[in-house]
């Protein structure tokens, strides 16, 4: 199964919100899959800054001093803020590359969760309700964001097999389905030079779109080229800086909402995940159609793109 | 009338509640409010009563239905009316995946769109969609009536046995073995009465009819293709 959220805010007065609209959904959500769960916020960007949310098991040790130790080595200014097991490092968007190296070698035991100018991702093994609790993330304001609890089928339960995934800056990926080509198309990706970490069938997938992106594509032209590449099931959510996607393999057997107001775009594995929302009497809500990328962006209109299955 | 807040009495009392009334029940109108895509709701009926559901429902609402009327003022999850023997599901917004999936007897009516799968492997049950439906509906349809109003997706009817498909508007392709049909007269009565009981807005003469070319029942080493 697995539950998949999406809300994208065209009202600013509800940005304030967004985390505390987001949990309720994602919550919601929690029967279809209760091994882990994650939400990537989109927000809080400082011009010129860019953001690094990294993990640590050991985050007191890893955690400690790690602002100091990462400035001494830029060279500039690094601040850190510790949720639970995840910090997020803000520093010179141009320096980001070389914390990442640094970071490499200093705490060979963090992860990079996400990197970006807004997002931020948040993820854990346990319940999405715990989860929420653990990074405060109903009181994280926001553009738009994304939320997934999993029911694993096809790897491990581990923080690293939880969604979302970080594809490229400031995008990211959910999905609810299993994709039966992961394993040849992981070989294949592994022989183009894309680092994949784990056995889990979703990074495979945000791998192929950071890699498709990498060769020139746009994040709807690899989408497109997922329904070619990818076989399995599969409702993908993407987050991109300014808005989001959403695309169904042509079965579309796994579960899709959508409502739409003056006031938001929202997603739902079901619509019970959007009960609460405001105005959602009044919206309107319909189902998406399979193999159609459809985009909501806060910097053009709607796009909704069908490709021949 | 009986009235139940499912939000504060939960699904399995309302289920109870439900399965309780017999043919001889005096309780014969039920609402049910705060549904809000529930799972479940009013599964399982056997007996001749009303059941108005005040907002949308979730997975499997009115599954399994015998002899009751379900009325869903909202739109209705995946599987809705799965495994129907008779009665009635209205449904005033639209209808998700497989809509009355295996349904044996009765009738389902969506005043707006159904999306894929609609009547798949149906086995005697009369669907009446105002809107739209989606890809692979009636795949493996056996027996009943499909009527929909608007357009049909891809490969509607896809090995369909002995089902019957009236489409009002456009078929985006058919399925292996279903095909184009004459409407003789026979069919011009019962569009007309299905219509009229299902209070849509058509008229018998606007529909195609479509159906099984019934050239995949035997195996056919020449159709190992359409396998």
């Amino acid at each position: 199964m697995c539950g998949i959220v999406g809300l994208f805010l065209k009202d600013p007065s509800l940005e304030p919100k967004l985390g505390h609209m987001l949990t309720d959904m994602l919550v919601t959500m929690t029967d279809r899959g209760p091994d882990s769960a994650g939400i990537a916020i989109y927000g809080g960007e400082v011009a010129g800054n860019a953001k690094l949310t990294v993990q640590s098991d050991t985050p007191d040790e890893d955690f400690a001093k790690l602002d100091n130790d990462l400035r001494k080595l830029i060279k500039g200014k690094v601040a850190i803020t510790v949720k639970d097991t995840h910090a997020v490092l803000e520093m010179q968007a141009d320096q980001v590359a070389q914390a990442r190296a640094a970071l490499k070698d200093i705490r060979p035991n963090v992860r990079v969760m996400s990197h970006g100018e807004s997002l931020e991702i948040f993820k854990e093994v346990g319940l999405p309700k715990d989860v929420a609790e653990r990074f405060n993330i109903r009181s994280m304001s926001g553009t738009h964001g994304i939320g997934h609890t999993r029911m694993a089928t096809e790897s491990a339960v581990t923080t690293m097999g939880a969604h979302p995934f970080n594809t490229g800056p400031d995008q990211c990926l959910v999905h609810n389905g299993s994709l039966s080509n992961h394993n040849s198309l992981r070989r294949r990706l592994r022989r183009e030079g894309v680092h994949i970490e784990t056995e889990n069938d979703t990074e495979v997938g945000a791998a192929y779109l950071t890699w498709k992106m990498q060769e020139g594509a746009t994040l709807g032209e690899a989408m497109e080229s997922a329904l070619e590449d990818l076989d399995g099931f599969f409702t993908f959510v993407v987050g991109t800086k300014d808005g989001f996607g959403v695309v169904r393999d042509p079965i579309a057997c796994k579960p899709a909402v959508m409502a739409e107001t003056d006031q938001y775009v929202a997603f739902g594995s079901e619509y019970r995940a959007l009960v609460n929302l405001p105005g959602i009497e009044n919206a309107r809500v319909w189902e998406p159609e399979p193999a159609t990328v459809y985009f909501w962006s806060h910097n053009d209109g709607p796009t909704a793109k069908e490709k021949a299955a | 009338m009986q009235s139940f807040d499912l939000e504060a009495q939960g699904l399995r009392a309302l289920n109870a509640a439900l399965n309780a009334q017999s043919s001889e029940t005096n309780q014969t109108v039920w609402e049910v409010v705060n549904a809000k895509g529930s799972h479940a709701i009013a599964v399982g009926l056997d007996a001749p009563i009303e059941v108005n559901v005040k907002g949308s429902t979730g997975y499997y609402c009115g599954g399994m239905n015998k002899q009751a009327t379900i009325h869903i003022h909202g739109s209705a999850g995946p599987g809705t009316g799965e495994n129907m023997m008779s009665g009635k599901i209205v449904i005033e917004g639209d209808a998700s995946q497989y809509l009355g999936a295996t349904a044996h007897g009765g009738l389902i009516v969506v005043k707006g769109n159904a999306s894929s799968r609609c009547g798949i492997s149906m086995k005697g049950v009369n669907i009446v969609v105002q809107g739209n439906i989606g890809h692979m509906s009636a795949f493996m349809g056996q027996s009943g009536n499909l009527v929909v109003c608007g357009d049909a997706g891809d490969a509607l009817g896809d090995s369909c046995y002995e089902a019957r498909f009236f489409v009002r508007g456009s078929v985006k392709s058919l399925g292996a073995d279903c095909e184009k049909k004459e409407m003789r007269p026979e069919h011009i009565e019962f569009l007309k009465d299905i219509i009229a009981e299902s209070g849509v807005d058509a008229k018998p003469e606007e529909f195609t009819r479509y159906g099984s070319a019934r050239t995949l029942y035997n195996f056919d080493v020449d159709n190992a293709g359409a396998y």
